[in-house]
């Protein structure tokens, strides 16, 4: 007589979820309100960018993001009949306190715009007008900073035969190209993008995309898009806003693949309005 | 799903997409009952339709894909839609074993010239049939609602076609070991009985697919397993 016996023996762990881990905080929002005259732009918003973290905003059109990122660098103080309320610190500077010298606020927190808007100048002077604002440095170190600038502009190798050229002679992508050198020359510690890439090509819009993820290794870095697989690609964490408020703000890769809000899903997913 | 696109050409997509793995699922089905049905009633000619049945699902397999490629390519979907077609492709993947299964089952119906017929055995697999076959339809039917309990029900249910599973194979062995002429006909049977457990693994499959279609992440607890088949193993009596 014979039998059949069993035995089991088996082991399996978890699969390991991938999180980011956590930066240092470069921007602080508390409880920050913003108002157009009578009109109630932001309502209490509470975030915070981490250090060399891309922080991507998304939102139908007036929600609100661009805005906020406005308010980063005192945008709005041009603007009669503008102010924020709340806290905004950058570091352990508060952005809001009204005896802040703006200029030099503006040298820590750069901005590039959705037009490229060069200055009607040499591709050099574009570069070093905005050094000489803030330091006096000599030819032989302004023409390493210039090409430093470029370089970091990812475009040193395409216009450093031509550096007396106007930079209204570039095509459009290189102008933005241009624009982000101009802004990394002042050595910022935040750049704010505010629609980089609408205006530009396929092409162009991809060095933008490429040189963005570039410069997070040495800036913080904030950008206001309308293209949301951009903002899947090209940043860590996502903030949704929508009428002015701040719904949900996670990690990138969590709100382009399992939003928690609903009005976030129907918002990426085209399922709006 | 909620409210509809803007695009109201992406919903017909996905929609499409699901209407194909529906289809997919209803031949599956089928193709398990009969292939069952043939083995236990040797009918060599149903056995032969079955396994001629699975270039269809393959065909449908590859249209899903095709269709679900294109979708992604042209919509970019995001979030709850991308989960939903890369749901679809799994889907019809598991499927798609599925037929290569009971296509397998179908082939064997030939191979089975021995009288010996237990019984016993027969009603142990139409039994594990049954089973499966109610399995595969449930996690079809919570695929098609989005009806998360009813695929979780699926998950865990799977451990009772794998006792099944296992006792059928124990008693194969029995009757190998008493007869080596009863080998041949055990051995297919084995394989049957291996094969339509496979099915309900892919039935599980499906299960987690819809856990991650709903949940937006993958399924982290341990599944309850009762197949115990690959520890088993003739001990020498006294």
């Amino acid at each position: 007589m014979s039998e059949v016996s069993l035995s089991m023996s088996h082991a399996a762990g978890p699969v390991p979820t991938v999180t980011l881990p956590e930066a240092p905080a470069k921007i602080t929002a508390r409880n920050l309100n913003f108002y157009y005259g009578e009109h109630h732009a932001l309502k209490n918003i509470n975030l915070t960018l981490g250090a060399n973290r891309v922080t991507a905003f998304i939102g139908p059109s007036g929600c609100g993001k661009s805005t906020l990122l406005r308010i980063f660098n005192r945008m709005y103080d041009l603007y009669p009949g503008q102010r924020a309320t709340g806290q905004l610190m950058l570091d352990s500077t508060n952005i809001l306190d009204p005896k802040l010298d703006l200029n030099l606020l503006r040298a820590r927190v750069g901005m590039v715009f959705q037009k490229p808007t060069p200055f009607p100048m040499t591709i050099y002077e574009n570069i070093a007008f905005g050094i000489r604002l803030y330091e006096k440095i000599s030819k032989s170190e302004m023409d390493g900073r210039v090409e430093r600038a470029l370089r970091g502009g990812a475009l040193w190798n395409e216009v450093k035969d031509k550096l007396n050229a106007s930079g209204l002679s570039l095509s459009g992508g290189q102008q933005q190209r241009l624009c982000i050198a101009r802004t990394v020359a002042v050595r910022p510690e935040v750049i704010l993008f505010d629609e980089p890439c609408s205006a530009l090509d396929p092409i162009s819009t991809a060095k933008i995309e490429e040189l963005i993820q570039e410069l997070a290794d040495d800036y913080t870095i904030a950008i206001v898009t309308h293209n949301m697989q951009q903002a899947a690609r090209v940043s860590d964490k996502t903030a949704f806003m929508y009428l002015g408020e701040l719904i949900e703000f996670d990690d990138t890769n969590k709100i382009f693949t399992s939003p928690g809000d609903r009005r976030t899903q129907d918002y990426i997913t085209g399922r709006f309005g | 799903m909620g409210s509809e696109h803007t695009a109201k050409a992406f919903d017909s997509d996905l929609q499409e997409l699901t209407r194909l793995v529906a289809e997919m699922g209803g031949l599956a089905e089928r193709m398990i009952v009969e292939s069952v049905d043939a083995l236990i009633r040797r009918d060599v000619a149903l056995g032969k339709r079955v396994a001629e049945a699975d270039a269809e699902i393959d065909n449908l397999q590859r249209l899903i894909e095709e269709r679900a490629v294109l979708t992604i390519a042209r919509r970019q979907p995001m979030a709850v839609d991308l989960r939903e077609i890369v749901g679809a492709m799994r889907v019809a993947t598991d499927l798609e074993r599925i037929g290569d299964l009971a296509k397998n089952m179908g082939k064997r119906v030939a191979a089975l010239d021995s009288d010996f017929q237990p019984l016993k055995l027969i009603r142990g697999l139409e039994h594990m049939t049954d089973l499966v076959q109610s399995q595969v339809k449930s996690v079809l039917d919570a695929y098609a609602a989005h009806d998360l309990p009813a695929a979780m029900t699926v998950w865990k249910g799977d451990e009772e076609v794998d006792a099944l599973c296992t006792s059928l194979f124990r008693e194969l062995l029995t009757y190998m070991m008493e007869d080596p002429r009863n080998i041949s006909f055990c051995i297919h049977l084995m394989f049957c009985a291996k094969n339509i457990e496979r099915i309900g693994d892919h039935a599980t499959n499906i299960a987690e697919t819809v856990f991650y279609m709903i949940e937006g992440q993958q399924i982290l607890d341990k599944r309850p397993k009762g197949d115990m088949t690959t520890f088993a193993s003739v001990v020498p009596g006294n």
